[in-house]
Formats: C-alpha cells, sequence, structure tokens
C-alpha cells in the first residue's frame, strides 16, 4: 500500500511532487507500514555507524552491480535481493544517503529499471536529517522476507548505452561532472581516485551542467524556478527534448536525471551510466577538449 | 608463488579478516575507524604539515615521524563520516606505528588485497587503502634518504 504523498509546500512547487520527502514527513511516517526506508552511500561503513531507525542498506556496488559483467542485476537477482531486503513489490521506498543523495538517486533510478512503482527521495538527505538531529541508531532493522517477483529490467526509456548515445550525437547531451573534468584539464574528479580514463574531455555537443548547482548548500533541491533558468535557460532544454545526461559513473548524473525527470517532469531523460569512464576509454568514439558546447 | 612476509602487527590483522566471515569483516573495519587515535595537538594544529591522499573518495591526510630509535609514526586524519576510509587508516596505524624503517618499507603494495576485504568493499574502494599505504612509504623513505 502506498503511503499518502508529503503535502509540503516546497515540494507541491515540482512537477512531481509525490517523488520526494521532506525531513519532517520521513519522521512523522517512519513507522507506518508500507514504508522502506533504504540508505545508500558512497562510504560503505557509514550505515553501520548509525542510520535512520528502520532503514536497510542498499550498496550500489556490491549489492546493484552484477559482479561480473558490468552491468546492475538482472530482474531474478534484483528480485532475490528485495525479498532478502524485506522490500515488497507494492512498497514505498523512501532512499536517503551521504554526498547530497548521488547514491541515493543512484539507487532509485536503478530500482527505475525495474519499474517499482513508489520510490522517492529524501529531499536533503542524511545530512539534513542529521543536521536536524533526527534519531539515528545502529540497531539492524528487522524486516520479514516478501514476496518480491522477477520482473524483467526494462532499460530502454531511462538508460543509455554507448550506441545510444552515438546515436544521440547533436542532440541534447548534459555533462554533469566538475568543469575541469568537462574540459579535460582533469581525468576524474578532484580529490577523486583515478578510475582509469585514457582520455580526458567531453561527449561532442555536451553542454557542462554541474550536478551540484540542481542542490542548495544543505544539499536539498533547489525550487523549480531555479532548477528551470538552470536547465530551461541556461543549457537550453525544453521538456519535450530527448536528453542524455552522463557523469563518470552515472551516479552524479542519476540526480540530475532525478530532478529533470521528477522534478521539472521532463519526460525523455535517459542516464548514460557508461559515462566517462567507459567514452574515455572507447576507442574511435568523438571527443571534444574545448570549454564551449561542439 | 611464495608471498613476502609481513610484519607481525600486520599478519595478525591480515589473518583476522581472512578468517572472519564476509559479513564480520565490515563491523571489523568499523572498529579500526573507531580505534582511530586522534592528530596529536601539534598537527592538529598545523594541517599544512599533513599530506592528502587523493586517491581516496574522501579525504584522507597522512604525516609520518621516524624518532631517534628509528621507528616509524604514522599519524592519519579523516572525517568522522567516510568510516570506511577511517577504517584503512586505522589499520595502518595499528600495524605499522612502532615498526623499524626497514620493517614498514618492506610491507608489500598488496597487502590490501590479502586483506580477504576487496569482495565486501568493492575494488574501487580498496584503492585508496593500497594509495595510503604507498603515500607512508614514500614519506618514510623520502625522509630517510634526506637525514
Amino acid at each position: 500500500m502506498a503511503l499518502p504523498h508529503d503535502p509540503d509546500p516546497k515540494l507541491a512547487q515540482y512537477a512531481h511532487p509525490e517523488r520526494l520527502v521532506t525531513t519532517a514527513w520521513l519522521a512523522e511516517h517512519l513507522d507506518d507500514p508500507g514504508l522502506v526506508v533504504v540508505e545508500s552511500d558512497e562510504d560503505i561503513l557509514l550505515y553501520e555507524t548509525g542510520h535512520i531507525p528502520g532503514a536497510v542498506k542498499v550498496d550500489w556496488h556490491t549489492e546493484l552491480n552484477d559482479q561480473l559483467t558490468r552491468d546492475y542485476l538482472d530482474g531474478e537477482h534484483f528480485g532475490a535481493l528485495m525479498r532478502a531486503k524485506g522490500i515488497g513489490r507494492d512498497a514505498t521506498v523512501v532512499f536517503y544517503g551521504d554526498k547530497s543523495n548521488w547514491w541515493a538517486a543512484y539507487a532509485l533510478w536503478v530500482f527505475s529499471l525495474f519499474g517499482h512503482a513508489d520510490l522517492r527521495l529524501l529531499d536533503g538527505g542524511r545530512a539534513k536529517w542529521e543536521a536536524e538531529g533526527r534519531p539515528m541508531t545502529t540497531d539492524a532493522p528487522e524486516r520479514a522476507v516478501t514476496d518480491y517477483p522477477s520482473v524483467e529490467r526494462n532499460d530502454a526509456p531511462i538508460r543509455a548505452y554507448r550506441d545510444d548515445v552515438l546515436a544521440h550525437l547533436g542532440e541534447p547531451l548534459i555533462d554533469v561532472r566538475s568543469p575541469d573534468e568537462f574540459s579535460g584539464r582533469l581525468l576524474h574528479m578532484a580529490n577523486y581516485p583515478q578510475e582509469g580514463a585514457l582520455r580526458g574531455g567531453h561527449i561532442p555537443g555536451a553542454r557542462s551542467v554541474p550536478w551540484a548547482k540542481a542542490a542548495n548548500e544543505d544539499g536539498t533541491f533547489r525550487s523549480r524556478d531555479e532548477l528551470e533558468a538552470l536547465y530551461g535557460g541556461e543549457a537550453g532544454l525544453a521538456p519535450a527534448d530527448d536528453v542524455v545526461v552522463y557523469c563518470r559513473i552515472g551516479e552524479r548524473s542519476s540526480h540530475t536525471w532525478f530532478a529533470l525527470t521528477h522534478l521539472l517532469g521532463y519526460e525523455h531523460v535517459r542516464n548514460y551510466d557508461g559515462s566517462w569512464t567507459e567514452w574515455g576509454n572507447s576507442v574511435r568514439v568523438p571527443i571534444e577538449r574545448d570549454t564551449e558546447p561542439g | 608463488m611464495t608471498e613476502t612476509p609481513l610484519p607481525a602487527a600486520l599478519a595478525e590483522i591480515v589473518d583476522l579478516f581472512a578468517t572472519s566471515p564476509p559479513r564480520d569483516r565490515l563491523e571489523l573495519l568499523l572498529e579500526y575507524a573507531q580505534g582511530l587515535p586522534p592528530l596529536p595537538a601539534r598537527l592538529a594544529e598545523h594541517p599544512e604539515l599533513l599530506e592528502p591522499v587523493p586517491e581516496c573518495q574522501s579525504p584522507l591526510f597522512v604525516a609520518t615521524d621516524v624518532d631517534d630509535g628509528d621507528r616509524v609514526h604514522v599519524f592519519f586524519d579523516a572525517p568522522q563520516e567516510a568510516p570506511t576510509t577511517r577504517g584503512f587508516a586505522g589499520i595502518f596505524h595499528a600495524a605499522l606505528d612502532g615498526l623499524s624503517v626497514e620493517e614498514v618499507l618492506a610491507v608489500p603494495g598488496d597487502v590490501t588485497s590479502r586483506m580477504a576485504l576487496t569482495e565486501v568493499v568493492s575494488p574501487l574502494r580498496m584503492r585508496g587503502a593500497s594509495a595510503l599505504l604507498a603515500r607512508v612509504q614514500r614519506q618514510i623513505r623520502e625522509r630517510v634518504s634526506a637525514a
């Protein structure tokens, strides 16, 4: 059973207010049956140091990715993961995490590939919940195993592969990495590991809109007007556009995918999760290294 | 292929991780994160003396010292919200602090892969741990050659 939507006025401005919840709403609904809170972090141990009471942990790297092929779980393994985590197919799932919800948005996007209906993000993520002094616990959640079915993953509507991007050249592309990664000066994010890209730069024609521009200082999303000025104004996108977003492995671009799809109501946004760690290593794909879109 | 022998404390830690069930390895890493001692005041007040380790996903800073008895001392600083990074730092602090220069330099670079953490932490996150050891060893090497 899906939970009621968060009626907070800040959320009402967005195209799909039902996709976000505030910390206050979550605190009030924590014990509701039908709700599962999922923490997804960059740091794999952060959950163990304390988490929102009842929240289950889903790790992007060790749980959502196939450990052999560079791909996500298939429907059978995703179903098994959901059953083990105690997440039912009709559950309302609220994601939150560190780093302004990068990995929470990424997990939400991966869950979307499996057509899970009610997926929401906690506006402001883990940092806001903690900053407000809300309860945290190290107690392991007790959730009963569910009967989550094996559902076919449906990538096409929201996921782009390398060849899709090649066919998309000339259409709107948003590069959400930092300006130095976009220009080719850096092969990776400042202060992050070099993940092995052999070439620096960006996909030809991409517009640079660093993901963080969509977030306020406290990690919450900017207002709808600000987001429209950013993506519609500066980046020149229109809600009916066919848009592909990318970063280095698809996590920061999941955050942007969420903003475009759920907050602004764009209907054709795909996340290219191969991103720069694939494109920057691919033989004979075109690359640009200037700072202006081509 | 024979593996390079490890200093006793490090060998014990590697063994502890390798013989723990996967589920317990994260808990163990968390204990090392919690056991990482705070920086001594002289370093806490002078962060410029610490070297950043950019290979770690979260900010990590390292400083080293060799005392009159040729013993190595290592100092790490990482934010509380980065427990994995703190855990690696805690392991190396427990394993290396107080060893001789020779012993620290002899630690093989592949030691982190022997810890059986890769499958629970992921290879990408393990890179930071290897980089951390490499920084410590480079600093010590520079210190010794400058002396």
